[in-house]
C-alpha cells in the first residue's frame, strides 16, 4: 500500500502519450471513440496501482465533519410535526389551546402551502401536510417552531387533531389489499401490475418432469442509518436555502420549487455530510425539507431546523417493501429450468412513492442470473394503510431474489442435486438471453465466480464436515447455504436517458480539480472513487482531485445517488469531462501530448479566464444498442450487472432456536475495481446488513400501521458480536459499462446474505423455513414441524 | 457545578436533569458527540466519565459534579492519538457518524487492555452500532492500535 505524500506522488508520475492506443479524443475528438476508449486495457494503468486513503477519513476521525444537527445559526428556530395518529380518515378540526401563546410561535398547516401540496416521485399523490383526507397514521398535518426546545415541546403538546376515521377496517398486508371486499386506498389497491414474459410456461408445464412450489416472504426492513434525518432552511439575499441530510440534492430542490412556488434560482440546496442512508434518505428528505421551508418563510427568512428524533423517524420514514413471492420451478430430471412462474407482490403502503420502480427491479430480478426459456413473472405493488415503503439498498431485488435462491434449494432437495450443482448447471454463460431479454456480453464468467467462492470457504469440505457433526446428535447444528445472483447497475429500463445527468470539472489556475456532481458522500466512498476515476482519466495525483460540496448552485445534476450507479454513469461522464478538459489544456494552453503533473499545472494556470477557473461538463451518452421496451418488459434492462455468489455458514442452538453465522463469503464479479478498500467496505457493509435482514431486523406494526418497536432497543441490528469473517473477493473481468469496466457494486451485497443464511439453516435442520427475518421462534417452530 | 471538559474546568448552566450529551453539543459547542437514539443504546455519544466509557445521553449532566469528561475533541489535539490513527490507516470510516463513539469505546478499552483479545473487542464494542457494517475494519485498527501504540509502554 502506498500513501505517498503530495510531492512525492507527483515526483512518481510517470510521463504518459495521450496518443497511444485508447486515447483517440486527439485524433477524432468523437465522443463515441471516448466511450469506446474507456474500456482499453490502458485505463487504469497508473492511478490504479495506488490505494489512495478515504477523502473524508480525517474529518470523521477527528469529530469535525459537520452533520447537520451540527449546523447553527443564530436565532434558529426549532421544529416539530403533529400528526395523524389513525390508519386513514379526515382531518376535522385543528385546536390550539388556549394556554399557549401562540403569537412567540410559528404555525404552518397545510393552507400555508403556496405552490403545489404534494411531493412527485413518480406521481403527485403524497401531500406535504394533509389538508383534510389522509391514509396512514403519522402523516404529517401541522408545523410548529420555536427557538427554545422546551417550549416547542409544551405547543406540541397543545396541539389537537381531530380526526374521523374511516368507516372501513384498515388494510394492513397483501392478502387483506388484494382481498375485493376490503378497503380501496386506491383503484383494486394495485399501484402497477407488470408481467414479465418470455417463452411459454403454460406450453411446458404439463411436459416437465419435476415441479417445485412454495410461497416466500420478506417483512419490512428499517435503514437505522445511526444520523437521524433532519433539515436546516434559512432565506438569504432572497433565496431560500435548504440544507440536511439527504441522498439526491435535486430531488429535494425539485420538491422544494413545486412546493414554495419560488422560482428555480431562487432555492438552493445544499447536502450536508450525510451519516449513512441506504436509500432511507432518497425521498423523505424532500418532505422535511419542504416542512422546514415552509417554517423558514412564514418566519421571515429565520433559520428552522427539523431535525428528527430517533423514535419519530423509526416510525414515519419508509422501510424496505415487504414482499410474498409464489414460485414455480419446473426442472428436467437432470436439473435443468424448463420454467419459471412467479407471482410477485411487494407492499407499498400508503402512498405510490417509488413503488413502481422497486417493482420493476424486482421482477426483472425475480428469475435469476438463470438460462430458462420459459419465463412468468407477475408483479404487483398494493396499497395498504402503513406509512409508505421506498428505496432500501437493493431496491425491490433482495425480496424477489430471496424467494428465488430459497426455492432453488427446495427444487434442488426435490432433485436430489446439490444446491452448487443445480446452479451451475442453470447459471447464464456469455451468448445466453437473460429472461428479460438482455443477451449475456463476454468476458464474464459467473461459473468462475461460484467456483471461487466455493473454493475460498472449501465448501465441499465443509458441506461433508456438516453433515458429520450433524449425524452425532449435538444441541448445536451446523450447515452451509449458497445464493448466485446478480444485480444490474444504474436506472431500470430508460431511466438513465430520462435523467440525462451531466457532471462537470473545475480547474483553478492553480491546478486544483474539483468534480462537480449532485452525486452525494454518505460513507459508500464516492468522493474517494469519484476522484480516483479522474485523477486516472487526467493521469495526475490522486491528491489534485477534491470533490466540491454538493450545492445546487455550484454543481451540475449528476441524477439521485442511488441504484448503484455513482461509479458507473457519474464516473464515466466524469472521464468525459477529464478527457474534454486535457483536450482544452492542449488547444488553448500548450499542455504538451505527454505531460507531468508540473506540466499539467502550469498548462492550468495558462488557460485563458476571466475568474481564475474553468468549468468543464460532460453529459450521459446512452450505450448503444441499449433498449428497453417498458410494456413488455424485454430488452436490455440494465448497461451491467455485477455477478455474486455468497456462501454462508451458520450454527444453530437447537434449544434457543438462536443461529451464528460463522463465516461469510462474498465472491462478485464487478468489472472492475476503482479502489479496493471502498469496495471491500460496500461489500462487508451490505453482508452486515443482509445478516441482520435474515436474522434480526423485524419491523412489528402497531394497531396504527406504524412500526410499533421504532427504538434501538427493539428493533435489533447486528453488533460487532454478530459478524463473522466476511471474505470480499473480487473478480474483474472488465464487462461493466463504466470506467475502465467498471459496474456497480452499491447493492449488490444486500441480495445474497438472506438466502444464503436461509438455506444454511435449512440444510442443518432438515427445515423448510421461507421467510425472513427468521427469529428464534420461528426456528423452534420450523423444526417442530419438520 | 462544575466539570472539568476536556481538561478545561468549566461551568454546567443547563438544568441538572439535562443529559450531559446536550450540555456537551449545545452548551459547549462540541459537536463530535454524537445523538443518534437518546437511550443509551447506539454508542453515537459515548465519551469518558474519568477513564470510563459511557453513553452521554443516558447521564443527567448533575450527577457529575468534580468528574473529567472526555470527548472526541479532547481525545488528542491534532487527531493524532493512536486509535485514531490506525482508523485511518485502516480505512475505516464510513459514513463516520457512530466513529466518534467508537473511537472512545476502543480508547477506553486500549487504556484497559493494550492487547485485547477479538473477543475483549467484541465484549467491549458491542455496545456501539455501526450501520454501514465497518465492525471487521474496527476490529483491525484496534489491534493495529495496540500493537503500534504507546498504550502498552503507557499503562
Amino acid at each position: 500500500m502506498s500513501n505517498r505524500s503530495g510531492l512525492q506522488a507527483i515526483l512518481a508520475v510517470p510521463r504518459v502519450c495521450p496518443r497511444k492506443r485508447g486515447m483517440k479524443w486527439v485524433e477524432d475528438g468523437t465522443e463515441n471513440a471516448l466511450y469506446t476508449s474507456m474500456h482499453d486495457d490502458t485505463w487504469g494503468a497508473r492511478v490504479l496501482q495506488e490505494i489512495p486513503l478515504r477523502k473524508d477519513g480525517n474529518e470523521k476521525v477527528r469529530g469535525t465533519a459537520r452533520y447537520v444537527a451540527d449546523v447553527s445559526y443564530h436565532g434558529m428556530l426549532h421544529a416539530a410535526t403533529v400528526r395523524t395518529r389513525q390508519p386513514g380518515g379526515t382531518v376535522v378540526s385543528i385546536t390550539f389551546d388556549d394556554h399557549v401563546p401562540w403569537s412567540e410561535y410559528v404555525v404552518v398547516t397545510a393552507k400555508d402551502v403556496p405552490g403545489v401540496n404534494a411531493v412527485k416521485m413518480i406521481e403527485w399523490d403524497q401531500p406535504v401536510l394533509v389538508e383534510a383526507q389522509f391514509r396512514h397514521a403519522g402523516e404529517p398535518v401541522v408545523l410548529v417552531a420555536h427557538p427554545d426546545p422546551q417550549a416547542l415541546a409544551r405547543a406540541v403538546a397543545a396541539i389537537h387533531i381531530d380526526e374521523r376515521a374511516c368507516a372501513t377496517a384498515p388494510v394492513f398486508t397483501i392478502d387483506e389489499a388484494l382481498r375485493p371486499e376490503t378497503r380501496r386506498i386506491v383503484a383494486d389497491n394495485v399501484y402497477r401490475d407488470y408481467l414479465m414474459a418470455k417463452g411459454s410456461v403454460t406450453d411446458v408445464e404439463t411436459t416437465t418432469d419435476l415441479v417445485f412450489e412454495g410461497e416466500y416472504q420478506t417483512g419490512a426492513q428499517e435503514h437505522l442509518y445511526i444520523e437521524p434525518q433532519g433539515m436546516i432552511a434559512r432565506v438569504e439575499d432572497g433565496v431560500l436555502i435548504v440544507e440536511g441530510s439527504m441522498q439526491c440534492p435535486y430531488y429535494v430542490h425539485a420538491a422544494l420549487v413545486a412546493v414554495t412556488a419560488l422560482p428555480e434560482d431562487r432555492v438552493r440546496v445544499q447536502q450536508c455530510t450525510t451519516g449513512g442512508a441506504f436509500g432511507g434518505k432518497e425521498e423523505y428528505p424532500s418532505h422535511i425539507a419542504c416542512h422546514a421551508a415552509l417554517l423558514a418563510l412564514k418566519a421571515d427568512g429565520h433559520p428552522v431546523a427539523l431535525i428528527y428524533r430517533r423514535g419519530e423517524d423509526m416510525a414515519v420514514t419508509p422501510k424496505r417493501h415487504p414482499s410474498r413471492s409464489r414460485v414455480r420451478l419446473g426442472a428436467s430430471h437432470d436439473g435443468r429450468l424448463r420454467f419459471i412462474d412467479i407471482d410477485f407482490v411487494i407492499d407499498g403502503g400508503a402512498y405510490l412513492t417509488l413503488s413502481p420502480v422497486v417493482l420493476s427491479r424486482g421482477v426483472i430480478h425475480a428469475a435469476g442470473p438463470y438460462r430458462c426459456d420459459n419465463v412468468r413473472v407477475r408483479g404487483r405493488a398494493v396499497a395498504t394503510n402503513h406509512p409508505p415503503f421506498g428505496a432500501f439498498r437493493g431496491f425491490g431485488a433482495p425480496q424477489s431474489i430471496f424467494a428465488l435462491e430459497v426455492a432453488l434449494d427446495g427444487l434442488a432437495r426435490a432433485l436430489g442435486v446439490a444446491p452448487d450443482v443445480l446452479r451451475a448447471r442453470n447459471v447464464l454463460v456469455p451468448g445466453d438471453i437473460s429472461p428479460a431479454g438482455q443477451k449475456i456480453g463476454g468476458p464474464l464468467d459467473m461459473q468462475r465466480v461460484i467456483d471461487q467462492a466455493l473454493e475460498a470457504c472449501h465448501y465441499h469440505a465443509k458441506v461433508e464436515a456438516c453433515h458429520r457433526w450433524n449425524a452425532q446428535g449435538h444441541a448445536i447444528r451446523k450447515g452451509v447455504g449458497l445464493a448466485t445472483f446478480y444485480h444490474g447497475a444504474g436506472f431500470t429500463g430508460n431511466g438513465e436517458l430520462t435523467l440525462r445527468s451531466r457532471a462537470g470539472l473545475r480547474v483553478s489556475a492553480a491546478g486544483v480539480v474539483e468534480i462537480l456532481t449532485s452525486t452525494t458522500e454518505m460513507g459508500q466512498g464516492m468522493q474517494t472513487t469519484l476522484s480516483r476515476i479522474v485523477a486516472e482519466a487526467l493521469r495526475i495525483p490522486y491528491e489534485g482531485v477534491c470533490v466540491a460540496r454538493p450545492d445546487t448552485r455550484d454543481v451540475p445534476n449528476s441524477g439521485p445517488t442511488v441504484a448503484s450507479r455513482t461509479c458507473m454513469v457519474v464516473g464515466a461522464i466524469l472521464v468525459q469531462a477529464a478527457r474534454k478538459l486535457i483536450a482544452r489544456l492542449c488547444a488553448d494552453a500548450a499542455l504538451p501530448p505527454s505531460y507531468s503533473y508540473e506540466e499539467f499545472r502550469a498548462a492550468c494556470a495558462r488557460l485563458p479566464s476571466s475568474d481564475g477557473v474553468t468549468i468543464i461538463t460532460a453529459d450521459y451518452q446512452h450505450p448503444a444498442g441499449r433498449d428497453w421496451d417498458e410494456s413488455t418488459f424485454q430488452g436490455s434492462p440494465y448497461a451491467s450487472f455485477a455477478w455474486a455468489c455468497y456462501v454462508a455458514e451458520v450454527e444453530i442452538d437447537t434449544t434457543t432456536g438462536e443461529v451464528s453465522v460463522l463465516d461469510f463469503t462474498a465472491a462478485q464479479e464487478v468489472g472492475r475495481v476503482i479502489h479496493p478498500t471502498v469496495a471491500a467496505g460496500q461489500i462487508e457493509g451490505g453482508v452486515v446488513q443482509g445478516i441482520g435482514y435474515a436474522l434480526f431486523e423485524e419491523v412489528r406494526f402497531g394497531a396504527d400501521g406504524q412500526m410499533a418497536n421504532n427504538r434501538v432497543t427493539n428493533y435489533i441490528i447486528p453488533t460487532s458480536a454478530d459478524i463473522p469473517p466476511i471474505r470480499a473477493l473480487f473478480q474483474e473481468s472488465r464487462h461493466g459499462a463504466g470506467p475502465g469496466g467498471a459496474a456497480g457494486i452499491g447493492e449488490l451485497p444486500m441480495d445474497g446474505p438472506a438466502p444464503a443464511i436461509i438455506n444454511a439453516i435449512n440444510a442443518a435442520l432438515g427445515t423448510d423455513l421461507r421467510h425472513v427475518p427468521a427469529l428464534p421462534e420461528h426456528i423452534l417452530a420450523a423444526m417442530e414441524g419438520r | 457545578m462544575r466539570i472539568v471538559i476536556n481538561g478545561t474546568d468549566r461551568e454546567v448552566h443547563s438544568p441538572p436533569d439535562t443529559p450531559l450529551l446536550w450540555v456537551i453539543r449545545d452548551e459547549w459547542g462540541l459537536i463530535g458527540t454524537k445523538y443518534g437514539c437518546g437511550i443509551g443504546v447506539c454508542g453515537a455519544c459515548t465519551v469518558h466519565l474519568d477513564t470510563i466509557p459511557i453513553r452521554a445521553c443516558s447521564v443527567p449532566v448533575g450527577s457529575l459534579a468534580g468528574h473529567r469528561v472526555t470527548t472526541i475533541e479532547g481525545l488528542s489535539p491534532d487527531g493524532q492519538h493512536p486509535v485514531q490513527k490506525a482508523w485511518i490507516a485502516e480505512d475505516v470510516p464510513q459514513c463516520g457518524y457512530c466513529q466518534s463513539g467508537q473511537i472512545m469505546s476502543a480508547a477506553a478499552l486500549l487504556a484497559r487492555h493494550p492487547r485485547p483479545t477479538d473477543r475483549d473487542i467484541d465484549t467491549a464494542m458491542s455496545g456501539n452500532l455501526c450501520r454501514c457494517g465497518t465492525y471487521a475494519r474496527i476490529r483491525r485498527a484496534i489491534h493495529r492500535a495496540g500493537k503500534d501504540a504507546p498504550y502498552a509502554e503507557s499503562s
